[in-house]
């Protein structure tokens, strides 16, 4: 199909128009909002059959979506940072109750001092909520991403809530060149929706949400655990199969350049895209580098990582978060993955662009330099005043 | 449209809420649960808020509920049902579902009067078709006893124990059915267990509202308000029979006295003093000490206020 211009927000929307989701819930906030607006948009003009509720908050616009789901609804929505933390106690429940809700995060900074720009925080914050968690680079794969949601987070082995995440302004605002899929294909990628249990079904009725005890909570837990585990075939299936319909192909991990080089710089997000702008420019000074964009931060690909980096003579764990008191989110998890590697690469981490503070190219070749040299500490902050 | 009230024939249809529960003996709750359901014979979803009711109907992997039912959090069930009816509206429209549903959402006096008031307003707001009642027993009791802003002036909780200074909770509670009338819904009402018939009367009312619809039920509850739990029944009455709980109803802008309170209005039944409710239960025991006697008065001044403003409102 031709390429049209849209920000990563309206790609965001188009994507929904065509899965026609049942039910939206949402409530607005930046970098999120354009999403909402252009989808209801659509609604106005009857060219969706979704039921469309504006939620007074984010808690309940999640809280919308778990009653939704819950009654055999395809459903989805979107968020951002702030909004992301107010819904951090339903997330759980959505995720408990394995409803393939699937939801949008514009990444924004959490505050405090607020701030409407991007890092990965918010996201952050949700990794252990029992939610998939996929990251992408620009505009094409928020629009890619949006749609493979539905199909993995719906999947019979899986049936758990995902949520595809794009930079907030710096995808979200930015016009770009993407290609979209003609509507009728995007319809019968996702297919219609299948429930195991519905609330409506009022001749079978079902008890959600009981009191668990200490003789099954565990066991619950552990069901969530095995089914996170069966996530990634599904994935890899799944972009699998949109490579037939888009001639797009995603992997869970992908390495640029990676195949000869001895030093790597790995990047959730647009700074993915950056860092390969940035290997092309390094590798034409005949340095031997290449870079790792990480799609799909939950589950985390231990075993993929390990096996795309082993044998490299150092990598840099590029963070746009931080748990303050440890590292970068990443880090730790790459490091780990790595434990049982005869080959370990130097490993040190990078913590950059919080609150949105711009990520320039030439400090991306400062910790391209700092690896090859050996000069970076395990823990560095790139581009603060300190 | 009203439904049935005949014993006779609400004995015969088959129970929403069953047996096995683990409430307390003598807990107003599942009493009202039976008597709302009981007001249609449609099939009916329920979403109950964090609470005793939720907690004791619900313990994994028994269910007292014969009906589908969700709970989410504590203050996010009218959000729930919200998606369950626009999950319905959306399955219908494209004719997956065929049937006429009722939508009900259960929470306690927290939920309602506190944390979840702003997801209850939201749902209103927004026009979903569902009932909610708010189970009434005027504090956080699931979690021991606090208070809430439910709770009645001078009753002490565990967080506002009466003690040498300080006569128990300080405030009147707020007016949560008036709070939700100014939503300008089309159907509200203030209940109580007592008087089943006029409970299920508003429930059916309520269901068949074109719209949101809100029903505050008082809910005795004896480990709370230290009484024996064979007079649930009786202290519901005493509420409503000393005004301190009055039985209206609000219907698309008009007013309405019902039942009990009907009859106090019209002096066709006494109007008890509000000393008779105080004396019959342990959480007031305090205000017999003469150092608070104050407090008594301004109960009863309070009571009296509202109820002619009620009388006012409901042009008797």
């Amino acid at each position: 199909m031709k390429k049209i211009a849209m920000n990563g927000d309206q790609a965001v929307a188009l994507s929904w128009k065509q899965v026609e989701p049942d039910v939206v819930a949402s409530y607005p906030i930046t970098p999120q909002t354009i999403i909402v607006e252009m989808f209801s948009e659509y609604v106005a003009d009857g060219l969706v059959n979704t039921e469309y509720v504006t939620a007074e908050s984010e808690h309940s616009a999640m809280s919308i979506c778990i009653g939704a789901s819950a009654s055999g609804a395809r459903t989805a929505t979107a968020t951002a940072s702030a909004g992301l933390a107010y819904m951090w106690e339903v997330l759980y429940v959505a995720s408990g109750m394995r409803l393939p809700i699937v939801m949008v995060v514009a990444n924004r900074a959490l505050s405090g001092p607020i701030n409407i720009h991007c890092d990965h925080s918010d996201a952050m914050g949700a990794r252990d909520s029992g939610w998939i968690q996929l990251f992408g680079e620009n505009v094409q794969e928020a629009y890619d991403n949006s749609i493979m949601a539905f199909k993995v987070a719906e999947h019979m082995d899986v049936r758990m809530p995902m949520m595809t995440c794009l930079d907030g302004f710096i995808v979200t605002h930015s016009l770009e060149r993407f290609e979209p899929l003609p509507d009728d294909v995007v319809k019968s990628f996702v297919g219609p929706f299948k429930y195991r249990r519905s609330l409506l079904d009022f001749k079978n009725p079902i008890t959600m949400g009981p009191f668990d005890w200490t003789d099954f909570y565990f066991e619950h837990k552990y069901q969530q655990v095995e089914a996170m585990k069966r996530v990634t075939p599904v994935v890899n299936s799944v972009a699998k199969e949109y490579a037939k319909v888009s001639g797009r192909e995603y992997q869970i991990i992908e390495p640029y350049k990676l195949d000869d080089a001895d030093y790597a710089v790995l990047a959730m997000g647009s700074t993915a895209g950056t860092l390969k702008e940035i290997v092309d420019e390094l590798r034409a000074e005949g340095q031997k580098v290449g870079s790792i964009k990480l799609r799909l931060f939950r589950p985390f690909p231990h075993a993929e990582l390990a096996k795309m980096v082993e044998g490299l003579k150092g990598v840099a764990i590029m963070d746009r978060a931080v748990s303050i008191g440890a590292e970068g989110p990443i880090f730790p998890e790459a490091r780990s993955a790595l434990y049982e590697s005869k080959q370990r690469p130097r490993m040190t981490n990078y913590i950059y662009g919080l609150g949105g503070r711009d990520i320039r190219p030439e400090e991306l070749k400062h910790v391209f330099n700092q690896l090859i040299h050996k000069e970076d500490d395990t823990v560095n902050y790139l581009g603060v005043r300190k | 449209m009203s439904a049935t009230t005949n014993l006779k024939v609400l004995s015969q249809r088959e129970d929403r809420y069953v047996e096995g529960h683990r409430l307390c003996a003598g807990c107003a709750e599942p009493i009202i649960a039976r008597q709302i359901l009981m007001a249609t014979e449609k099939p009916v979803v329920v979403s109950n808020a964090t609470g005793c009711f939720e907690v004791s109907s619900s313990i994994y992997p028994f269910t007292s509920w014969n009906i589908p039912w969700i709970h989410s959090a504590f203050e996010n069930a009218p959000a729930t049902i919200s998606g369950v009816e626009a999950a319905y509206l959306a399955l219908k429209r494209k004719g997956v579902i065929k049937e006429e549903m009722r939508f009900v959402t259960f929470g306690g006096d927290g939920a309602s009067y506190d944390i979840g008031i702003q997801s209850l307003s939201g749902a209103i707001e927004r026009g979903h078709h569902f009932l909610y009642v708010c189970l009434n027993n005027e504090a956080y009791m699931n979690t021991g006893i606090q208070r809430s802003g439910a709770t009645s002036r001078g009753a002490q909780t565990t967080t506002c124990p009466a003690g040498t200074c300080v006569p128990g909770k300080k405030e009147f509670p707020k007016d949560l059915t008036k709070i939700i009338i100014a939503h300008n819904l089309p159907y509200a009402a203030q209940a109580s267990p007592h008087n089943y018939k006029d409970l299920i009367e508003k429930a059916s009312k309520g269901l068949e509202a074109n719209g949101p619809s809100f029903m505050n039920v008082i809910a005795p509850c004896p480990r709370g308000w230290r009484f024996e739990s064979g007079k649930t029944i009786e202290m519901a009455k005493l509420a409503v029979d000393t005004c301190i709980w009055p039985l209206y109803e609000y219907e698309l802008g008009e007013w309405r006295l019902t039942a009990d309170s009907k009859r106090i209005a019209e002096g066709t039944k006494k109007k008890l003093p509000i000393s008779d409710w105080l004396k019959s239960q342990g959480r007031f025991g305090h205000l017999s000490n003469e150092k608070w006697a104050y407090v008594a008065e301004e109960i009863q001044a309070n009571v009296d206020t509202q109820w002619k403003e009620l009388l006012r409102l409901c042009k008797t």
